[in-house]
């Protein structure tokens, strides 16, 4: 990351801008210092008595998770036959994951690629145009600009139903439902990372940089590739992130497009096995084992990724 | 020098993906929704024909009872979880963002873990410890003479909202956090040399505040209520107390895909989404209400 961007993030932090490595150490020295100014004449006993509340929060927030770990290591027996809190008799997470990973013809890894697939060139397509409009829309006068604006804004208060439904039938009718694409284009487009984008790039980007380049003859698309998407970084991670999450936990757009298993996001495949347990039992362990391994990669992306992730809120919410 | 084209060509795929994937739906929602399927013959063997229906679709859906109870019930709902949930985010950024607080990083990324989990993913954590046989915490309640059945007629709806909770509070809270980190230090110490305690800090200085964004996040939190789908329809084969018309969202895809009947569908989501609209507006007129009297 270049030293252009780590002085751009922190003087838009000042503004409620986000995680560059500059902006996060300067954020935290605020932080403290703000802290201090309020630790003054905190007693001892009242930091126990909140961070005991704060523990027992925690447990609420991870006890199904927990769950989901202690049981993934049983057999179907001692599923239904040993405390859900505790280890069973046995101990096979392994031949467990082993089977989540092969039952179906190896059905878990297929959805857990397409998830991968629906959210990660979704996510990446979708920020890149949301990035663009969001910047022309900061960045340029023209004629319409407010109206495009607020039409767009409209569209984030849209509920998904009001939209998938008639997709469905849009789709239907060019012959579209069904496949990768059916869930693809649909994510493809973001009004929030436009959202994020236009506030972050208002603040970000002085004009002064674009005229320059111009001065130099740098032509618009080559300043939007060169100049801005450098300057717009720490907006670009909070889109995708943003973005990913989103298509991954979707599962109304998938549930109404899609009817061939073999296209299905994690999402779904797992509904499927879960529905199938009244019938087959040992679908329990395939659904708890595969719960497990959805929730896993999740998880490590959230805790790496929180410290960055916290600062990118700030823009589109607080200013909003 | 500056092209004029510069801003529609960086505009272009954005916007032809909202008008073929937004606006697009929108205006065949509205269309289908004045329309009715009119079959021809006994059981429509000799096809069928569109006619226009005026309100009939709404008249209809405004009158299903199912619908209606639904809408109902989303309200209660919402009433009780949107409270709960907010009120818990606000108490947890303060606690987190107060001195008292230790390893406050550790416990934000416990809270926000569960965003990260999708809706459906949740709600078959959270049905393992609902169902009995399964789950600990019925078989402990059992044991101390407390008989819940979590998926009871009664009972499942709240569940739902203990679902939706789990999931959303360290989401907002986050969004809470992001603005107190935003109150410039001097007005703590402005407050402190006027002798202000810690509870005279949260109300006259972070709650006036924070305004802006608990109302963000309760407008966000009242259109995910309307919107509420997997996790009834999860809980749905699981739970006698949710039949397909539980939840609005619920009516609108059963009309379509079960009953095969667009028009009283896309009547019903567009209800929903008014709705939306009408409860935004009503949260951000009320709150500007109120910052003008502060």
């Amino acid at each position: 990351m270049s030293t252009s961007t780590q002085t751009q993030g922190s003087s838009a932090h000042s503004t409620g801008g986000a995680g560059t490595p500059g902006a996060t150490s300067k954020r935290t020295k605020t932080g403290k210092a703000a802290r201090e100014s309020r630790t003054a004449g905190t007693k001892p006993t009242t930091t126990i008595i909140v961070t005991a509340i704060l523990v027992i929060v925690a447990l609420y927030f991870l006890v199904p998770v927990y769950w989901v770990i202690v049981n993934a290591t049983k057999s179907t027996e001692d599923l239904f036959g040993t405390n859900g809190f505790w280890l069973g008799k046995s101990f096979q997470l392994f031949s467990n994951l082993g089977d989540v990973l092969t039952a179906n013809g190896g059905a878990f890894p297929r959805w857990a690629l397409n998830s991968l697939l629906y959210s990660g060139v979704g996510a990446v397509f979708a920020c890149y145009f949301a990035v663009a409009a969001g910047y022309a829309l900061a960045k340029f006068e023209f004629p319409g600009r407010n109206a495009i604006f607020a039409f767009v804004l409209g569209g984030v208060l849209v509920p998904g139903t009001a939209t998938a439904l008639p997709l469905f039938l849009v789709f239907s009718k060019i012959g579209l439902t069904n496949t990768y694409w059916s869930v693809l284009i649909p994510s493809l487009l973001s009004p929030f990372g436009l959202f994020l984008a236009r506030i972050y790039a208002s603040a970000a980007i002085p004009d002064e940089v674009l005229e320059a380049a111009r001065m130099d003859g740098a032509s618009e698309m080559r300043i939007f590739h060169t100049i801005v998407l450098r300057q717009l970084v720490p907006a670009i991670v909070t889109i995708l992130l943003f973005q990913f999450v989103a298509i991954w936990n979707n599962y109304f757009l998938p549930l109404v497009m899609l009817a061939d298993e073999k296209l299905y996001p994690i999402t779904l495949g797992l509904n499927n096995w879960r529905a199938q347990t009244d019938r087959l039992p040992e679908f329990y362990q395939l659904t708890v084992g595969g719960a497990l391994l959805s929730v896993i990669p999740l998880a490590i992306l959230i805790i790496v990724l929180q410290r960055f992730w916290r600062g990118g809120l700030t823009e589109g919410s607080v200013k909003g | 020098m500056r092209s004029k084209s510069a801003p529609w060509v960086l505009m272009a795929p954005f916007l032809l993906l909202f008008l073929f994937t937004m606006v697009l739906p929108i205006i065949i929602a509205i269309v289908q929704s004045f329309l009715t399927v009119q079959r021809t013959g006994l059981v429509g063997e000799d096809g069928a024909v569109s006619r226009f229906a005026g309100l009939e679709n709404y008249l209809a859906a405004l009158t299903n009872q199912n619908f209606t109870d639904s809408i109902l019930r989303m309200l209660a709902f919402g009433v009780v979880q949107v409270t709960v949930m907010i009120v818990a985010s606000t108490i947890l950024a303060l606690l987190l963002e107060s001195a008292s607080a230790r390893w406050p990083g550790l416990f934000r990324a416990a809270y926000f873990l569960p965003y990260g989990i999708p809706g459906v993913i949740a709600t078959i954590l959270w049905s393992f410890l609902y169902v009995p046989g399964l789950s600990p915490i019925v078989d402990a309640l059992g044991w101390v003479g407390i008989d819940v059945d979590f998926l009871g007629p009664n009972m499942v709806l709240w569940s739902i909202a203990n679902i939706v909770t789990w999931t959303y509070t360290g989401y907002n809270m986050l969004i809470i956090i992001a603005q107190l980190k935003a109150i410039p230090a001097d007005l703590y110490e402005a407050a402190k040399i006027d002798g202000a305690g810690p509870l005279r800090v949260v109300t006259s200085i972070q709650l006036p505040l924070i305004r802006p964004a608990l109302m963000l996040t309760i407008i966000f939190s009242i259109i995910g209520t309307l919107q509420l789908f997997a996790e009834p329809q999860v809980l749905s084969s699981m739970s006698s107390g949710i039949n397909s018309e539980y939840t609005p969202n619920l009516s609108a895809y059963a009309y379509a895909f079960q009953y095969n009947d667009l028009g009283m569908a896309s009547a019903e989501a567009v209800i929903i989404a008014l709705a939306a609209f009408i409860l935004s507006a009503a949260a951000l007129g009320i709150s500007n209400r109120l910052g003008r009297k502060s």
